[in-house]
C-alpha cells in the first residue's frame, strides 16, 4: 500500500474518532435532558422532598448547592488571587516559591474523596459541630484553592506587561500598582476562572459527603440567622447539595420515583454546567477582543 | 520624618505584601496539614492495632468485623489499579488522536468543535456520570454480556469518559508547542501528513503526552462516585471483566459513615485515604521526573 493511501486511510479513522467523540458528547447531554424533561417545572424546582411518597421536589438541595457555592467562593477567591499576586509578582526563587509550587501540584492532583476525610477530621470530628454546610463549603473551598491560585497568578502575570511599568514609573509602591492597576485589568480572566471553578462546585459530591451531610432540612424563611441551626442562611446546619442528592437517591432511594428524580436532577446539573460553561466562554471572547484590540 | 515615611509605605506596600506572602504560605501550610492529619489517622492501624504493613498492602483477606480483624486492602488496590488502568488503554489512544485532529487534520474543527466538547465533558458532574452509567451503560452490558450489569467494565468505560479530556486538553498543548521547523523539514522529504504525524509530532511531543497520561492515570484513581456507583462494590476480586469488585475509593465512601471512629475497621479506612494520598504523591512525582527530562533534552 502506498504512503498516501495509508495517510488517507488514517486521516479518515481520526476523523471517524473526533466525530465519535462529539457525537457521545452530543448524546449523552441530549439523553440527559430528554430524560430529565420537566425538570422546570416549578412544583419540581420549588417543591420539597417526600418521603415514601412520589412527586417530591428539590428545592432544598438546589438552594443547598447555591448557597454552598457562594459561601465556598468567599473563602476561596481571597487566598487564590492573594497567593496569585504573591506568586506573579513577590515571590523569587528559592525554598518557599519551591514549596508552593509542590505544594499547589500535591494539593490539585488529591482525590476530592481524601479532601473531603480531611474536612471530616477537621471541621467536623474537631469542631464537635457535626455536618454543617460551612465545613463542606470548606472541604470544596480547599479543592478549588490550587485551581484559582493558577488562574489568577496567569491573569495578573499576563495583565501586568503593559501597565506595571507606567504605573511604578509614575512613583506608586507595588502593591498601589497591584491594587489599582494591574487587579483591575486582570479582573475579568479570573472572573472567567471562577466562573469555572463554580460549575466544579456545583457538581462536587464526594468532598462533601461527610463533610456537609446528607440530609437537607426543610428550608423556613421566616428565620433569618447566620448561625441559628433552623434559619435557611444558617451556614452551622447539614446541607445537602443536588449532586449528593442524587447519589443517596440511587444508594438508598427512599421514595418510589428515585430514577425519575435523579433523571431530573441531573438535568438541572447539567443545565446550570452549561449556562456557567457558556457564561465563561462569553467572557473569555470580550477578553480576548478587549487584549487584541479586535473590538 | 523618617518614621511617617516608614508608615507610609507600611500602608502603601507592605501590608498587601504580607497579605499575599501569607496567602502563599497558608497553601503550603494546607498542604502540609492534610498529609499530617490524613497520615496521623492512617498510621494508627499499624501502631495501635499492630496490623502488619505487608498484609494490608498485599493480602486479600478483609473481615474488619472479627474478633481478629482482617485488614488486607489487595482487593481494592487491585480494583483501583485495574479499573485505571483499563481506562488509560482505552482514553490514551482516543486522546491523542483528538489532539493530532486539533492540530494537524481539521484546526477549525478543533477549535470550533472538539476543544468545547472536551471542556462540556469536563464540567459533567462525576454523579451525573455515575448515574448514566446506570441507568444506560448497565442495561447495555447486561443486554450484551450478559451478568449483572455492575463490573469493572462498567468503571473502565465510565472513567475512561472523565479522564479523556485530562489526556487530550494535556496532549494538546504538547502537540501544539512541536517547533514548526521538524514539521516543515519532514513535509520537505517529502513524508505524508500520517509519516509527519506518526514519526515525528508525536515522538517529539511524548513527554507531555506521557504527562497528560500520568494526570489522566491519577484523576482516574481517585475518583470516588462515579466509579462507585456502578462497579458493584462486592468485596471479591473482580473474577474477569463483567465480575463487580471494589475500589479503594469505593469502600471508602460506602463504610466510612458506619464505622465506629477509633475501631480497627475505621482505621484501615485512613489507611486506605493515607494509601491514596501517597499515590497522588508518586504521580507528581513521576511527572515532574517527565518534565526535568525534558528541560535536559
Amino acid at each position: 500500500m502506498s504512503a498516501k493511501t495509508i495517510d488517507k486511510i488514517w486521516t479518515a479513522i481520526l476523523y471517524i474518532i473526533s466525530s465519535f467523540i462529539v457525537l457521545l458528547l452530543v448524546s449523552l447531554i441530549s439523553y440527559i435532558l430528554y430524560k430529565g424533561w420537566g425538570c422546570l417545572n416549578p412544583k419540581f424546582l420549588f417543591g420539597n422532598p417526600k418521603v415514601g411518597e412520589s412527586g417530591g421536589g428539590i428545592f432544598p438541595m438546589l438552594f443547598n448547592s447555591f448557597y454552598m457555592l457562594i459561601i465556598s467562593l468567599i473563602i476561596t477567591i481571597p487566598f487564590g488571587v492573594g497567593a496569585g499576586i504573591y506568586l506573579s509578582e513577590y515571590a523569587k526563587e528559592g525554598f518557599l516559591l519551591r514549596a508552593i509550587r509542590l505544594s499547589i501540584e500535591t494539593m490539585a492532583s488529591l482525590p476530592s474523596i481524601v479532601v473531603g476525610l480531611f474536612g471530616l477530621l477537621i471541621f467536623v470530628q474537631a469542631t464537635k459541630g457535626g455536618f454543617t454546610l460551612l465545613a463542606g463549603a470548606s472541604a470544596v473551598a480547599v479543592l478549588n484553592l490550587p485551581s484559582l491560585t493558577r488562574v489568577s497568578e496567569n491573569a495578573v502575570k499576563s495583565a501586568a506587561k503593559g501597565v506595571k511599568e507606567a504605573s511604578l514609573g509614575l512613583g506608586a509602591t507595588q502593591w498601589q500598582t497591584i491594587k489599582k492597576v494591574i487587579l483591575p485589568s486582570a479582573f475579568p480572566q479570573i472572573l472567567t476562572g471562577i466562573i469555572l471553578a463554580a460549575g466544579r462546585i456545583f457538581g462536587e459530591a464526594a468532598a462533601l459527603l461527610y463533610t456537609a451531610g446528607m440530609s437537607a432540612p426543610i428550608l423556613k424563611f421566616q428565620n433569618v440567622s447566620l448561625l441559628n441551626k433552623t434559619s435557611p442562611f444558617s451556614i452551622m446546619r447539614p446541607a445537602e447539595t443536588l449532586s449528593v442528592y442524587i447519589w443517596k437517591l440511587n444508594s438508598e432511594g427512599m421514595v418510589p420515583d428515585a430514577a425519575q428524580i435523579a433523571n431530573k436532577a441531573s438535568a438541572v446539573l447539567v443545565i446550570m454546567v452549561l449556562i456557567f460553561n457558556v457564561l465563561a466562554r462569553y467572557l473569555g471572547k470580550k477578553i480576548y477582543e478587549s487584549y487584541t484590540g479586535t473590538k | 520624618m523618617k518614621k511617617r515615611n516608614f508608615w507610609h509605605r507600611f500602608k502603601t506596600e507592605y501590608i498587601g505584601r504580607g497579605i499575599s506572602t501569607l496567602c502563599g504560605i497558608i497553601i503550603v501550610v494546607l498542604t502540609l496539614s492534610i498529609i499530617l492529619f490524613i497520615a496521623s489517622k492512617g498510621l494508627s492501624t499499624f501502631t495501635k492495632n499492630n496490623y502488619s504493613l505487608m498484609d494490608f498492602l498485599f493480602s486479600t483477606e478483609w473481615n474488619p468485623e472479627g474478633a481478629k480483624p482482617k485488614l488486607g486492602a489487595g482487593i481494592f488496590i487491585v480494583g483501583s489499579t485495574l479499573v485505571s488502568i483499563g481506562a488509560v488503554l482505552i482514553s490514551a489512544p482516543i486522546g491523542v488522536a483528538l489532539a493530532v485532529f486539533m492540530h494537524y487534520i481539521s484546526p477549525g474543527l478543533g477549535k470550533k468543535i472538539i476543544q468545547p466538547s472536551l471542556e462540556l465533558f469536563v464540567g459533567i458532574p462525576s454523579v451525573v456520570y455515575g448515574w448514566i452509567g446506570i441507568s444506560v451503560l448497565l442495561p447495555i452490558i447486561k443486554a450484551g454480556f450478559g451478568g449483572i450489569g455492575f463490573s469493572l467494565l462498567a468503571g473502565i468505560i465510565v472513567l475512561s469518559i472523565m479522564i479523556l479530556p485530562t489526556i487530550a486538553s494535556i496532549s494538546s498543548d504538547a502537540i501544539k508547542i512541536v517547533p514548526r521547523d521538524y514539521v516543515e523539514a519532514s513535509y520537505g522529504l517529502g513524508a505524508t501528513r500520517w509519516q509527519t504525524v506518526s514519526r515525528v509530532v508525536v515522538p517529539a511531543a511524548k513527554n507531555g503526552i506521557f504527562t497528560g497520561i500520568v494526570l489522566g492515570l491519577a484523576r482516574a484513581f481517585g475518583e470516588a462516585l462515579a466509579v462507585q456507583m456502578v462497579i458493584g462494590n462486592s468485596i471479591k476480586l473482580a473474577g474477569g471483566l463483567l465480575k463487580p469488585t471494589s475500589t479503594l475509593t469505593s469502600i471508602l465512601t460506602m463504610d466510612m459513615g458506619n464505622t465506629v471512629a477509633g475501631s480497627a475497621w475505621n482505621n484501615a479506612l485512613w489507611s486506605m485515604a493515607l494509601l491514596l494520598l501517597v499515590i497522588s504523591f508518586v504521580f507528581i512525582l513521576i511527572i515532574r521526573a517527565i518534565g526535568k527530562r525534558g528541560e535536559i533534552k
